[in-house]
């Protein structure tokens, strides 16, 4: 099938003469195109954006004072509320930075369970980004599409974890629980049937010409700019670079995983949702790997004193209770020193900065959250274009607040 | 390249011990901002990935406060830590990275609001997490975890559903301008004639 090459005339209004008269206008901080409670002050001319400055902060709940303040594991669930539309990543994410620090070594089987809850939350998260994106640029029909394939997605995490989104599945070392019977095959089935609906979706919206009307060189962000600002993930992928930190500074076994590192052309609002599309089917890929693959065995590090002993010892011998009792209460043995991780999240690169002290509580825990740095570019990407593409550009870039804001 | 570039800064930086594998370095403040340019021109470093700021404990003396830098290099698929500590306690500073890194902006500016380390040379040194006038910085290890009492907003001073911006007026404001032949929203619209509202920064 041939495809006929479209042609983008200059936007009217950049065309005219402007006046020069200056108006100041508020969006948001509650308001649809936010995704969330951000707020733009932006100064325009006409309806041409000339200064943005994004103001967040209304979600700021001080995770890094409370972090400060309790155990390793007692954190996990605060994790969960980052970005809550992939809280497998964060748990799993922390989880590593601690391990690191700690220099544990955790399970194959470990490992394998958390990549596949790492590519399904990618998966569910994107899924998210796209729809809101779509619906966005005008398609309520592309957000159904995507939810119910959330959905699905959903479920299989609350039979993993007990809850769709609040999850709180990792433990420093390990993992709460094994996973259930019979649920890797009904993640396959999953897989199987998300690639035809991943198709639709694509037919749906990707050449659909009001969306490409409104994405094509719209919020167009260069390979320097993307790096100066520091953006990551798929947002620095939509650039042209191809940095993927699960290809360049592997964790959880990704070096032994076949897949690509989807990356795009021109760095615009369209190039950062095709990278999404492809980059779900490459997560499909790694899922199916990890089912194929996954090796028997415990989940959790036999460390007593770093994770809790099986339920069935705490309860017949003296010594495991003992170690279950310190766990709890004074928390994981983690030595004095500092560690920082990154995971490739959906979102982009979250970071873990922990300064040790030893014991069970960290000194200071830094988050470096993806969406605050990409909202930061913001300042530089709106300028210049219309007050009518904030939407197509803020649904773009698939930022939470809840990690922006901390 | 950890002797090469410690070669560079003699007596301004040495190495830091590290566990986790990432070269590390404790820095100098006076030296950071050459560091940092060489760290992106000569050693690839494209990127500022996390600025941490760190408090070291009320008994820490004067270098209580200081700041742990992250670079990471897309070409050579590497992290390096860099830590500058401020040299007083009661007015900690640091120089600021935004003219060799656009991404310490706003990292600088949660450092500030979180921390009360001041960033010599950042364009707009503003809060960002908490709201403009909070008196305290929360990240302190001398700050409570439960917060102290601060006062509000003015805005919100008295009537606590108000948003902080300013009512327009009920004549002549945007949305009932009449027609008297005035071209420019700002020549008809009183709060712009008093010249209030110039560019964003006065809101």
């Amino acid at each position: 099938m041939e495809y006929k090459e479209f042609t983008y005339p200059e936007p009217a209004g950049l065309q005219e003469e402007r006046i020069g008269e200056k108006m100041i206008v508020n969006v948001g901080p509650s308001h649809p195109a936010t995704h969330g409670v951000l707020r733009l002050k932006l100064e325009l001319d006409g309806d041409l954006i000339v200064r943005a400055d994004p103001i967040v902060g209304q979600l700021h709940r001080g995770q890094e004072k409370i972090a400060e303040n309790m155990t390793y594991n007692q954190f996990i669930p605060f994790t969960d509320r980052l970005d809550y539309l992939a809280p497998l990543c964060n748990n799993i994410a922390f989880a590593q930075c601690v391990e690191k620090l700690a220099n544990i070594e955790i399970t194959e089987r470990c490992k394998t369970i958390r990549i596949i809850c790492c590519e399904l939350s990618r998966i569910a998260s994107h899924l998210v980004g796209l729809a809101a994106y779509a619906m966005d640029a005008g398609s309520w029909t592309g957000f159904m599409y995507c939810f119910t394939q959330r959905e699905k997605i959903l479920t299989l995490f609350e039979e993993l974890t007990g809850a769709r989104m609040t999850s709180s599945y990792a433990r420093i070392g390990g993992l709460a629980r094994d996973i259930p019977e019979g649920w890797l095959g009904r993640v396959n089935s999953f897989a199987n049937q998300f690639l035809p609906k991943l198709d639709e979706i694509d037919n749906l919206i990707t050449r659909n010409r009001i969306f490409v009307d409104r994405a094509v060189g719209i919020g167009v962000v260069s390979k320097e700019m993307a790096m100066q600002w520091g953006l990551t993930g798929a947002n620095l992928r939509a650039s042209g670079v191809a940095s993927d930190i699960r290809k360049d500074v592997p964790y959880l076994g990704y070096e032994d995983y076949d897949f690509d590192v989807v990356i795009g052309v021109n760095g615009d609002s369209y190039d950062r949702w095709m990278v999404r599309i492809e980059e779900m089917r490459q997560s499909i890929r790694i899922v199916r790997q990890a089912i194929e693959k996954m090796p028997e065995g415990a989940v959790s590090v036999a460390n007593p004193k770093i994770t809790l002993p099986q339920k069935d010892g705490v309860q017949r011998n003296m010594e495991d209770l003992i170690n279950n009792f310190l766990v709890i209460t004074q928390g994981p043995d983690i030595p004095e020193g500092e560690a920082y991780f990154e995971a490739d999240n959906p979102k982009g690169a979250l970071g873990f900065y922990i300064m040790s002290k030893g014991g069970g509580v960290p000194y200071r825990v830094k988050i470096r959250a993806p969406s605050f740095v990409s909202l930061s570019a913001m300042q530089e990407i709106l300028p210049g274009h219309h007050f009518s593409d904030i939407a197509v550009i803020l649904g773009s870039f698939d930022f939470v607040l809840g990690e922006c804001d901390r | 390249m950890q002797e090469k570039l410690i070669s560079e800064f003699p007596e301004t930086l040495s190495v830091r011990k590290s566990i986790d594998g990432i070269l590390a370095f404790n820095c100098n403040k006076n030296v950071l901002l050459r560091v940092a340019s060489r760290l992106r021109d000569e050693y690839e470093f494209q990127v500022l990935t996390d600025l941490a700021s760190i408090d070291m404990g009320v008994d820490a003396g004067n270098s209580r406060f200081g700041a742990v830098y992250h670079f990471y290099s897309h070409t050579k698929k590497m992290y390096v830590r860099v830590v500058a500590m401020c040299d007083s306690s009661e007015s900690p500073t640091l120089p600021s990275l935004c003219s060799v890194y656009k991404g310490a902006d706003w990292l600088e500016r949660e450092a500030y609001d979180l921390m009360g380390i001041v960033f010599e040379g950042h364009p707009s040194l503003r809060r960002i997490l908490m709201w403009d006038g909070y008196p305290y910085h929360p990240l302190r290890k001398d700050f409570p975890l439960a917060g102290k009492e601060a006062p509000l907003p003015p805005t919100f001073e008295g009537n606590e559903d108000a948003t902080s911006v300013i009512p327009a007026p009920e004549e002549g404001g945007p949305f009932h301008s009449p027609n008297t032949g005035v071209r420019f929203a700002s020549e008809r619209e009183p709060r712009s004639v008093e010249g209030g509202l110039e560019t964003i920064d006065n809101i």
